[in-house]
């Protein structure tokens, strides 16, 4: 199990487009389960209704956990999509 | 005839026979079932046929408005196969033993409430994707064909909101119009409808439904958000008359989109607009400007009950830059006081306001204001291509103070690591005669000078601009206004700055010629002016 905090930058945070490329990113990899831990609450990153209704603001700290698979390398791409702001 | 007002938005008139939007609402009931599996397999294969019919709308989507915009019915795509969401709707059919179609609404009530009760109003808006997805299995699992419009003829449809599927979904061939009751600016509807050029309207009221039946004639402004159903003779003639003038004007715009701003002799000028308004960017673009020459960002105080916040600003602004992909965006810093009065601002009653306390002047004695101001803009530089333009000046020590906070602002931002562009371009307004008589001092401090002619006109002229008795007196093409112009704009160019010109006289085609042989560089109009400047400017020839 390997993770890393990340904090969002982007103004809106975790709303609907964010939440859908980290879902989406997710399902890419299914022999990795990655959570985040924001809030106190733990979201199944594949949970695209999670992550919204967990309404993630700007400035929040989220712990990412890959856990089996390739995790290192699933948890890196996590992180950088984190820290682009999702593109935006 | 009835009138009713709501929101406009897109700008187009249309006038038609009313179709009330049905919606096939399948009325859900709770059945028992006893066989489980066989309820899980109508239900895996409606869920199927809905995650065909999004591809299908996505698809659809990506073509009429564009891959952002589309992006939406991918993300549905995701909720109908969200894990909790599915958990939930099995675990209803197994341990009630109830239909799907039950099991489904139930699902769809609970995920909706939790996105509603959500105190951001954006993820409210959500709940309404929720239930568009889960109404879509609930009619496949009905097996419900989607009615496709029954009528050859061109309709304005209403109803009470449309969920974004189905504005995409509406035949745009037999379409004139929309109108809805409720429904906000921020949702995907009123977002869509733009990108179609589908005059629309959104929140005209509850009763505005009581109102409404199939085939009653209506006109509807999409400019000014109003719906006259059963319209009398003279509103009828009017909104022709409009709507002929308004296709005129998109017939130019076909002809003169993409065009150069060039005169016959070649010579080039750039035409922007001025908006008061995150809402006008669509005019902005519609129109085809080249930039926005002034943002007016008093809307952000007026419209607010205390002073807006750095972060209110920073998305307001962040918005239109990234809106404008890269092209100019110059936005005057506040100009409150004089005709636009504000509560919380606790400003004095003054004998003449217009020669009294406001713009600039409350920003270099209220600094804390300004420098808010100043961070959301300096904050928001670093996502597109900002100018920042100063009100009311009439000194180079104004200009020199001004300058001085700028600096402080940005070296507390890179203090703080936030991101800003070096090359955010700062000018003032030329509205004083004192600033045009002195344009040779502020021209080197400046990259660009900015005419604002309504007010120059009302200083030079010394007529007040909100008394109409003066109306013979303000003669605006007057000798002494086109002269302070004309030095202004020598000395910008000795200087090196550049000079546009964004009060109405920039519209004002009878003087295009006089302001390109000036070198006047800019002019800025309003959205519905670009392309008359433009078409104007084509037609000159200075070599003559």
């Amino acid at each position: 199990m390997v993770s890393k905090n990340v904090t969002i930058v982007n103004a809106e945070g975790m709303h609907m487009r964010p939440a859908g490329m980290i879902a989406k990113l997710a399902k890419e990899h299914p022999d990795t389960e990655v959570t985040m831990k924001a809030n106190g609450k733990d979201i199944k990153a594949k949970a695209i209704m999670q992550i919204m209704a967990a309404g993630i603001k700007k400035g929040t700290d989220v712990e990412i956990i890959a856990n089996g698979g390739n995790e290192q390398a699933v948890l890196d791409e996590f992180v950088a999509m984190f820290e682009d702001g999702f593109g935006e | 005839m009835t009138t009713f007002k709501g929101k406009g938005v897109y700008g187009a008139i249309a006038l038609g026979k009313i179709s009330v939007f049905k919606r096939k609402e399948a009325s859900v009931k709770r059945v028992h079932v006893d066989d489980i599996e066989a309820e899980k397999a109508r239900l895996a294969a409606a869920k199927e046929e809905s995650a065909r019919q999004l591809s299908e709308i996505y698809e659809k989507a990506l073509k009429e408005v564009g891959e952002a915009n589309a992006q939406i019915f991918e993300i549905h795509m995701m909720m109908i196969e969200d894990d909790d969401y599915n958990e939930s709707i099995q675990n209803i059919i197994e341990t009630q033993s109830v239909n799907a179609e039950y099991a489904v609404a139930v699902t769809a009530e609970n995920f909706a409430e939790m996105f509603a009760s959500m105190d951001d109003a954006y993820m409210q808006a959500r709940s309404a994707d929720v239930k568009d997805i889960s109404n879509r299995i609930i009619r496949n699992l009905a097996a419900d064909d989607v009615d496709s419009g029954e009528s050859d003829e061109k309709v304005i449809i209403c109803a009470d909101d449309l969920a974004p599927s189905e504005t995409v979904l509406l035949d745009k061939d037999k379409v004139l119009a929309f109108v809805t009751a409720f429904g906000s600016s921020n949702s995907h509807t009123a977002i869509l409808a733009r990108n179609m050029n589908i005059p629309a309207i959104i929140g005209a009221g509850e009763d505005f439904l009581k109102a409404i039946h199939d085939g009653d004639f209506a006109g509807v402004d999409g400019y000014t958000g109003e719906i006259f159903i059963k319209p009398d003779d003279e509103t009828t003639s009017r909104l022709k008359k409009k709507k002929k003038e308004d296709e005129d004007k998109k017939r130019l715009l076909q002809e003169l989109k993409g065009k150069e701003n060039v005169t016959l002799d070649g010579t080039k000028i750039n035409i922007f607009a001025n908006i008061g308004g995150v809402d006008h960017i669509g005019a902005v673009l519609a129109n085809d400007a080249g930039g926005i020459g002034l943002f007016r960002s008093e809307f952000l105080y007026l419209e607010s009950s205390d002073y807006p916040t750095e972060e209110q600003q920073f998305a307001a602004y962040k918005k239109v830059l990234e809106s404008m992909a890269g092209k100019k965006v110059i936005i005057r810093t506040l100009d409150i006081g004089a005709d636009k009065q504000v509560d919380y601002f606790n400003l004095d009653k003054e004998e003449n306001p217009a020669l009294g306390y406001r713009a600039i002047r409350i920003c270099l004695t209220r600094p804390d204001i300004f420098k808010t101001q100043l961070r959301a803009l300096y904050r928001a530089s670093a996502f597109g291509n900002l100018g920042i333009m100063f009100p009311m000046i009439t000194s180079v020590s104004e200009l020199e103070k001004i300058k001085a906070i700028c600096e402080e602002v940005k070296a507390e931002l890179k203090a703080d690591g936030v991101a800003f562009s070096d090359d955010v371009e700062l000018g003032i307004m030329i509205e004083t005669p004192a600033a045009a008589v002195i344009s040779d001092r502020l021209a080197p401090m400046v990259d660009f000078f900015s005419v604002g002619t309504n007010d120059l006109t009302q200083y030079t002229l010394a007529c007040d601009r909100q008394n109409s008795k003066l109306e013979e007196f303000v003669d605006t093409h007057h000798e002494a206004i086109l002269r302070l112009i004309e030095m202004s704009a020598k000395n910008a160019h000795e200087h090196g700055a550049w000079i546009g010109i964004c009060g109405e006289l920039g519209a004002d085609t009878t003087l295009t010629e006089a302001f390109l042989r000036m070198g006047i560089d800019e002019l800025s109009v309003s959205p519905t002016f670009v392309l008359k400047v433009r078409d104007a400017v084509r037609n000159i020839d200075l070599s003559k």
